[in-house]
């Protein structure tokens, strides 16, 4: 056969013409919605778009959450999808930095976005442009043990001092109020912004992990003692360092505490444990200074088109199916998340209900989370440092100083 | 070319048998440690352009406390690593013998080093977990407080070298068994008749033959305690608030971490864990070496 290489030259030309007269192109995705809701959002989110675009075919890499933190550097410089999953805010900012993100814009004007995916806008944009499109997100609050709240004739908490007084009521009958698991560190960050943003304000906390304020600032150190009083009085879960967010679920299934500071998520692992809505409640972290308008935290997940991405057209395409507004009823309906567009429906469960009514008459503004707020290092450092004062409250100070300390040099 | 090969064969010859094995350790061991070096000298995110900082990386170095506390908790491994020796060579005597059945009970022994570290690692958390684990089920009954071994940073560092000597002891039995086949019987049987028994026998007859199997083990109990990594990662990822990291972790945490990517930081503490295994590494060829030499 090599005595014929113009034959089998022509042979592979004829081959891959007829692979590209019946699919106009091969759209990439790579994502890390590996856990079974997600999947199967992602599953039905791709088989719309295919039953709508016959020519497209599309290849989805599935990848697990912790590898696809550090494979989402490599395969974005290296071996480019045509669409990848991420955060918005600053998480996604080394990327867009590092010029691996194109910018949307055009996708976000020809569709309308401006108008449908508003309230998402500015956590997308970055100098100026805007980087991907929004497709889920959810609240943050305090999920609660109704029952036990009912039996010890608890009413739900609406600001500190009923807060405070339910946690007493909790702890003098033998229950842990709020449970917590920071062995990986995040979800006593999660603590942190709701006491800032309450004691605080919104504009002061996003101040705070742009690193415009010093964290040994007397506004931090107020939101401090107010994390004490609870620590104090013995609010949190014994030995929190020790579990994942996962493990401290079990306590408050089995009834051992009642509160959990938490994302929408932890509602279908507590539900498949057994709680059921009967059991379960939400209600808003209560207000701590009255004078604070209440702002919530509400992470926003994302697609975007990587800057090396061989087949930016058809990922246009896909960016703008995912921002249709009946696209997105039907993806955060299986995902148990709400929607971004504000054209959407969301779903009648009562925790999507709940949250989508807190959120929709936030008046202090949504933050992202605080590692998605801070940058990396920050991040790392403060959450280390809240863990440790979760324990070691009277280290305040010192915990302050060294966070003072990386402020001063992550920000330059 | 042909009269030049038949001069110099004898002194080509080597080399050539040398030089796949060279080229691989050049490309894969000692150029990535210049290029770390290199690297150390940088700010760097791993994406975007590099910035020169000369030392800098080195002098936060000096100034951060999470580096001391790596270094710190190094030491410790390092001390108390070295109770896998005397615990392998305490269980392969134990197991150096002809009894029916002996290869299960030596292959029951070897199990932990065969497993991977990571089920060590999840092993010994359940082991440890403060409300349903093992240990603080014991030490309940007997009346004492329940420790969060895990969680409590006094107490962290140890109970993940107590996991990390559970694998650590059977590789070093393994190494003694095989050392203990091959001492002399006769003169064991020397021994025995001028009356040399027990612990004095163990120690003038028989330990001084197993001096080769003592210096692999010591050789590769330090570079376990120097790189481990796996078991922080697992059991604490570097928990309680950083109080459980080691140097090896604290670099991938740096470089490679969720909230790191800090590849030049990284380098500096890798060149550091570098210069640290140095001294160890040169003392193991200084000794192979005059070793060679003394034959």
């Amino acid at each position: 056969m090599f005595h014929h290489p113009k034959k089998l030259v022509a042979g592979i030309l004829a081959s891959t013409m007829l692979a590209g007269a019946s699919f106009a192109g091969e759209l990439v995705i790579n994502t890390d919605t590996s856990d079974p809701a997600p999947k199967a959002a992602f599953e039905a989110l791709i088989a719309g778009f295919e039953a709508e675009n016959p020519d497209v075919k599309v290849t989805w890499n599935l990848f697990d959450h912790e590898g696809y933190k550090t494979s989402i550097r490599n395969f974005l410089t290296a071996d480019a999808p045509d669409l990848a999953n991420w955060y918005a805010g600053n998480r996604m900012l080394p990327y867009v930095n590092a010029g691996l993100f194109e910018p949307v814009d055009d996708v976000w004007e020809e569709n309308g976005l401006t108008e449908s995916l508003a309230s998402a806008q500015g956590s997308m944009t970055i100098d100026g442009k805007i980087w991907g499109v929004p497709y889920t997100y959810y609240q943050w609050g305090v999920y609660y043990r109704k029952d036990i709240f009912e039996n010890l004739g608890i009413a739900v908490p609406t600001n500190w001092d009923e807060f405070k007084a339910a946690g007493k009521t909790l702890t003098d009958n033998g229950v842990t109020p709020i449970t917590i698991g920071t062995k990986y560190l995040w979800t006593a960050g999660g603590v942190f912004d709701y006491l800032n943003l309450r004691t605080n304000g919104y504009d002061f906390h996003m101040a705070l992990t742009k690193g415009e304020v010093a964290w040994t600032d007397e506004r931090v150190v107020a939101t401090m003692n107010n994390w004490k009083e609870l620590i104090d009085a013995g609010f949190f879960l014994e030995n929190h360092a020790a579990y994942s967010w996962q493990e401290a679920l079990a306590p408050m299934v089995q009834g051992d505490a009642a509160m959990y500071v938490m994302g929408n998520f932890a509602v279908a692992p507590l539900k498949e444990a057994g709680l059921t809505d009967d059991t379960l409640g939400f209600f808003q972290f209560p207000v701590i200074n009255p004078d604070v308008p209440l702002a919530e935290e509400a992470p926003t997940d994302t697609i975007h088109i990587p800057a090396n991405a061989k087949n930016k057209e058809d990922a246009k395409k896909f960016l703008a199916y995912l921002a249709r507004a009946d696209v997105q009823t039907q993806i955060n309906d299986t995902l148990g998340q709400l929607p971004i567009n504000k054209d959407s429906e969301v779903g009648d469960d009562k925790f999507l209900q709940a949250g989508y009514q807190m959120l929709s008459s936030t008046t202090g503004g949504i933050a992202q989370f605080f590692d998605r707020d801070a940058p990396a290092e920050m991040a790392k450092a403060g959450m280390e440092g809240f863990q440790e004062f979760m324990v070691k409250p009277e280290r305040m100070d010192k915990i302050l100083e060294r966070l003072e300390k990386v402020r001063g040099r992550v920000y330059k | 070319m042909g009269t030049y090969w038949k001069k110099n064969q004898q002194r080509l010859a080597p080399w050539l048998f040398l030089a796949p094995g060279i080229a691989m350790f050049a490309l894969y061991v000692i150029i990535p440690i210049f290029q770390s070096m290199n690297i150390s000298f940088y700010e760097w995110d791993g994406l975007g352009d590099r910035t020169w900082v000369g030392m800098n990386n080195y002098v936060e170095l000096m100034d951060d406390e999470a580096f001391y506390t790596s270094l710190k908790n190094n030491v410790i491994w390092l001390v108390l690593y070295m109770l896998a020796i005397p615990a392998g060579l305490f269980v392969a005597l134990f197991l150096n013998q002809t009894v029916r059945g002996i290869r299960i009970y030596k292959s029951l022994f070897f199990f932990p080093f065969v497993i991977s570290q990571v089920v060590v690692g999840l092993v010994f958390s359940w082991f440890y977990d403060p409300s349903f684990g093992l240990l603080n089920i014991a030490l309940m009954s007997l009346g004492f407080e329940a420790i969060p071994v895990l969680a409590d940073e006094t107490w962290v560092t140890y109970g993940i070298i107590a996991a990390g000597l559970w694998p650590q002891t059977a590789y070093c039995m393994i190494l003694y068994l095989t050392g203990l086949n091959a001492v002399d019987p006769e003169q064991i049987e020397a021994a025995r008749l001028d009356n040399a028994k027990g612990l004095k026998m163990l120690w003038y007859v028989v330990l001084p033959q197993l001096k080769p199997a003592t210096f692999i083990a010591v050789v590769v109990t330090v570079i376990g305690a120097l790189r481990s990594f796996d078991l922080v990662s697992i059991m604490t990822d570097g928990g309680p608030w950083g109080s459980s990291r080691v140097l090896a972790f604290y670099m991938y945490e740096q470089a490679f971490g969720e909230y790191g990517f800090r590849m030049g930081y990284g380098a500096a503490i890798a060149v550091i864990l570098f210069l640290i295994m140095m001294v160890y590494i040169s003392a193991f060829l200084f000794k192979m070496y005059r070793d060679e030499k003394g034959r």
